[in-house]
């Protein structure tokens, strides 16, 4: 009988480990992407020129140039001010999608950021 | 000196061996006189300041442009004083202007104060009048509303106008927004079909001058020194006997002729920019504190009316 009550509480307990360890939305992701990811703007171009992350990750860019730079998504979806020199924008991405963006100062400079 | 012009477009004879030696980057200053379709080449002197004098009608100008107040990196860390010299440069011109054209880029963030530093250097410019085209620095944040209100000069959409002087017809034009991703410069429908109208009563003798910041011909396409619908300007303009077309963007001078039409390029006061192709981006270049000055300058323009014939000349700082 003892046996059989400390077979099945061990089995309760390793049956509530389980249902913890599995709560949803506890999935693991890649160390670079828990944070901010960077895209430097150097030299008239955006780096990387194609960056892929996962939905929720903000992203920001840093302008490295000696001339002011923007950030601007083809479709609107988000626009920075001027950056000069060592200026920041960040944007989070929550949706999947290809977000292709350019520079309307400089519109040779053409990126984009896939989100999946 | 390289010669950077890969395309021949022209097939009516102009004097190429003429117009190469036009082509000078940097240097002390180079007279380039076009009479009858056929271009002279003069290399500045004294001698050739005569000839200037022979030369001189009933129109003078002069087109600075690129000033970039604001910049203050390593390339030239005191744009506002070598404006100024080249402004001392302009009021010691044998014959002093009648007006002077900016071609754009008048400051580097398009901020207030910036805006402010240039009028009040530009005070000390001894001519009548100034005219301005934005640059793609000018524009930033607002699509160009205060570039407009400040310089606009009864402009009209995006800042376009013209004017006459003298018996020939100058029009300024906006080519640095509404930027398409990928894309060059852009005038856009609206203001071709002003152009197109601005012209249509002109007659072909009437002299062209047309000035935008960015050039009007496909410079260097890589590096968006080029105009996307600048072909369909062009064409409303085929049919006039002269032709200049005013530009900067590029900071260095750069000249090339097709048919009537003559571009010029004009150096910035502020800082140098690359050869086309010549470095991994147009980026503002950093030379020796004592060559600077040998690759900024002014660029002087003197028309002789009923001559079909204008000379350009441009001179450095130093």
């Amino acid at each position: 009988m003892q046996n059989k009550k400390w077979i099945l509480s061990a089995v309760l307990t390793v049956a509530a480990a389980v249902a913890v360890s599995t709560r949803p939305g506890l999935t693991v992701k890649a160390a670079d992407q828990m944070g901010p990811v960077a895209v430097k703007i150097d030299n008239f171009s955006f780096g990387p020129q194609t960056l892929t992350v996962a939905p929720g990750t903000t992203v920001t860019w840093t302008n490295n140039d000696d001339v002011p730079h923007t950030v601007v998504s083809d479709d609107k979806v988000f626009k920075s001010k001027a950056l000069d020199t060592d200026d920041k924008f960040s944007y989070t991405f929550d949706k999947p999608g290809t977000y292709n963006y350019f520079c309307s100062v400089h519109p040779k400079m053409t990126a984009k950021v896939v989100v999946k | 000196m390289s010669d950077y012009i890969k395309e021949n477009l022209n097939k009516d004879g102009i004097d190429r061996r003429g117009f190469l030696k036009c082509m000078a980057w940097a240097g002390t200053g180079t007279l380039c006189v076009l009479q009858g379709g056929v271009l002279k080449s003069f290399a500045l002197g004294d001698a050739t300041r005569q000839k200037i004098g022979d030369l001189k009608g009933d129109l003078s100008f002069v087109q600075i442009s690129d000033s970039h107040i604001g910049f203050d990196k390593a390339a030239n860390t005191d744009v506002t004083a070598t404006l100024r010299e080249a402004i001392a440069k302009v009021n010691a011109l044998p014959t002093p202007p009648s007006f002077v054209l900016h071609t754009g880029d008048l400051t580097h963030l398009s901020k207030p104060e910036e805006f402010d530093t240039l009028a009040e250097s530009l005070k000390s410019l001894k001519t009548d009048e100034i005219f301005y085209v934005p640059g793609e620095h000018d524009v930033l944040n607002d699509n160009g509303a205060m570039f407009r209100e400040r310089f606009g000069r009864n402009a009209m959409g995006d800042g376009w106008y013209s004017f006459e002087k003298n018996g020939a017809h100058f029009i300024g034009l906006v080519n640095v927004v509404n930027l398409k991703a990928g894309g060059l410069g852009n005038l856009g429908a609206e203001q071709l079909a002003w152009l197109q109208k601005d012209v249509a009563k002109l007659k072909s003798s009437t002299p062209i001058v047309v000035f935008g910041h960015i050039p009007l011909w496909a410079v260097y396409p890589q590096w968006g020194w080029g105009t996307d619908d600048s072909e369909q300007a062009l064409s409303y303009l085929k049919r006039f006997g002269s032709v200049t077309v005013l530009n900067g963007h590029i900071h260095q001078t750069m000249q090339k002729i097709e048919g009537n039409i003559t571009f010029h390029t004009a150096a910035s006061t502020a800082f140098p920019q690359p050869q086309p192709g010549q470095a991994a981006s147009p980026g503002p270049m950093k030379v020796p504190d004592d060559k600077l000055r040998q690759v900024l300058g002014i660029t002087d323009v003197n028309f002789v009316r009923g001559k079909h014939s204008l000379a350009i000349v441009d001179s450095t700082l130093a």
